[in-house]
């Protein structure tokens, strides 16, 4: 597929100086060949290698994290910071920021439409999972995600600076939300009872027993437990130990065998905030071909609070 | 204590700090806070394998630890009085949470109990960085600073 790309290009490429930029090849990695969407990922290697090549291509790395200031600790020598909460989302309504700051965020970090954007982060890429979801909600053609995340990429003892890039600002277009495919929202799901629901919370979270993650604050619910009919795979399942994702007959084994999904189904996925199942939401689409699965960002803090809607209660 | 006689004063060295905060631009107030997460203090050797002597915050979204000391002198000084000693772990990954208590740790640190009593539960909001690092992530700062409050109340009484 990769190649593919890369020789058209080169065809383009000769035709005259001005010739658009080299698309940025994907990586031919044999574990990501697996997956349904292997251009959705890069390896530490691959990117490491393509950073120090001179000539990266068309290539904007952006780290995402929980924590606010972990980027600017030491980031990937040329990497742009993108916060889940003072960028991503609106200042004033509980809701993704709207086209135009979104393009202003993008174009500002140098990014075009036509970039190829690797995002990692900490906490095993929950908050690069999330961002790439919500680049996702505007169409950005080529997002990918580092596989294992800043975790991996300072345990392999890779190079981290706390120099940060002046990007030169580009024009991102101004491209309309379509929230519609991958985003449910709290009547959509009302809508989906039945069908299948993967709740990837911790188990405590689940039972209703804790109303907030173990050793997180409490995030303001009002009721712990589940919505009706969820199936409790909480999204470390996913992640292998050194926080990179398993592999495909490892997560095949997991939702499909064990928890009886098939990637025709419609799959609602959701956590506490939309994080957590950002992830799931990454693992069922992305590497395992789910071609209908959305994520409930509203999630528990949003139904575990709303008035007079169903829940359960109880372990799995 | 400041001498401006409001009951919400800060003591002195938490309004200097919140001043140097609050004349910054928000992209500045992170990198001060960065400088506060750098300069925390180790944890003194005497704490080293002694979990049982730290509170956890768990407030924070970071596993945050933290001891309070309070100096016996000799019998002499009033409860209310005896200077107060602050310790905090957090690891490298957790730098807002590292950022946090150093800024209580530089501006509370070897006051009396009195004084760190008498320090009004908003303080962690009057930094201006409810703009910089989101309203939510503060929390954390005032979980430290009540459960300060909480050991030393019960060591006045005690």
């Amino acid at each position: 597929m990769g190649t593919t790309v890369f020789r058209h290009t080169a065809v383009l490429f000769a035709d005259d100086g001005e010739a658009p930029p080299m698309p940025v090849p994907f990586d031919d990695n044999a574990k990501f060949a697996e997956y349904a969407h292997p251009e959705r990922l890069v390896s530490t290697e691959w990117l490491a290698a393509r950073l120090g090549s001179g000539d990266p291509g068309d290539l904007v790395v952006v780290e995402s994290d929980e924590d606010v200031l972990l980027y600017d600790t030491g980031h990937i020598p040329g990497a742009v910071k993108l916060d889940w909460h003072t960028d991503l989302n609106d200042a004033v309504v509980r809701d993704y920021v709207g086209p135009e700051r979104f393009a202003q965020i993008l174009g500002e970090r140098g990014i075009g439409r036509d970039t190829t954007v690797v995002v990692y982060g900490d906490k095993s890429n929950w908050w690069a999972a999330y961002a790439l979801w919500v680049f996702s909600l505007f169409g950005h053609p080529d997002v990918r995600l580092l596989d294992g995340g800043r975790a991996l990429w300072a345990a392999e003892g890779r190079e981290l600076t706390r120099e940060v890039p002046t990007p030169v600002p580009v024009e991102y277009p101004v491209v309309e939300r379509d929230d519609a495919p991958i985003r449910a929202l709290k009547d959509d799901v009302l809508a989906h009872l039945g069908r299948p629901l993967v709740d990837v919370r911790s188990p405590g979270e689940f039972s209703g027993e804790l109303l907030h993650m173990p050793d997180y604050p409490q995030e303001g619910a009002l009721r712990g437990g589940h919505i009706p009919g969820a199936r409790s795979v909480p999204w470390a399942r996913a992640a292998a130990e050194d926080g990179t994702f398993k592999s495909r007959g490892e997560l095949e084994a997991i939702y499909l065998t064990e928890q009886g999904l098939a990637p025709s189904d419609d799959v609602v996925a959701y956590c506490r905030i939309g994080e957590r199942s950002s992830h799931t939401w990454f693992v069922l689409t992305h590497l395992l071909g789910f071609e209908h699965v959305r994520n409930y960002d509203g999630s528990w803090t949003e139904w575990g609070n709303s008035v007079g809607v169903p829940i359960e209660v109880g372990a799995p | 204590m400041t001498t401006s006689g409001s009951e919400t004063a800060l003591p002195e060295a938490l309004d200097e700090i919140a001043h140097d905060f609050t004349s910054l631009s928000v992209r500045d107030r992170l990198t001060l806070l960065l400088e506060f997460s750098d300069d925390l203090p180790e944890l003194p050797e005497r704490y080293e394998g002694h979990p049982e002597l730290l509170e956890q915050v768990h407030e924070c979204q970071s596993p945050l630890f933290l001891a309070v000391e309070v100096e016996e002198a000799d019998g002499s000084v009033a409860p209310p009085d005896r200077r107060v000693h602050l310790f905090f772990q957090a690891p490298p990954e957790a730098p807002t949470t590292r950022g946090f208590a150093s800024i209580l740790h530089a501006g509370l640190d070897g006051l009396t109990v009195g004084e760190v009593l008498a320090v009004p539960d908003d303080a962690p909001f009057r930094f201006g960085l409810g703009e910089a690092v989101s309203p939510l992530r503060l929390r954390g700062m005032a979980a430290m600073l009540a459960r300060i409050k909480r050991q030393l109340r019960a060591t006045n009484l005690a």
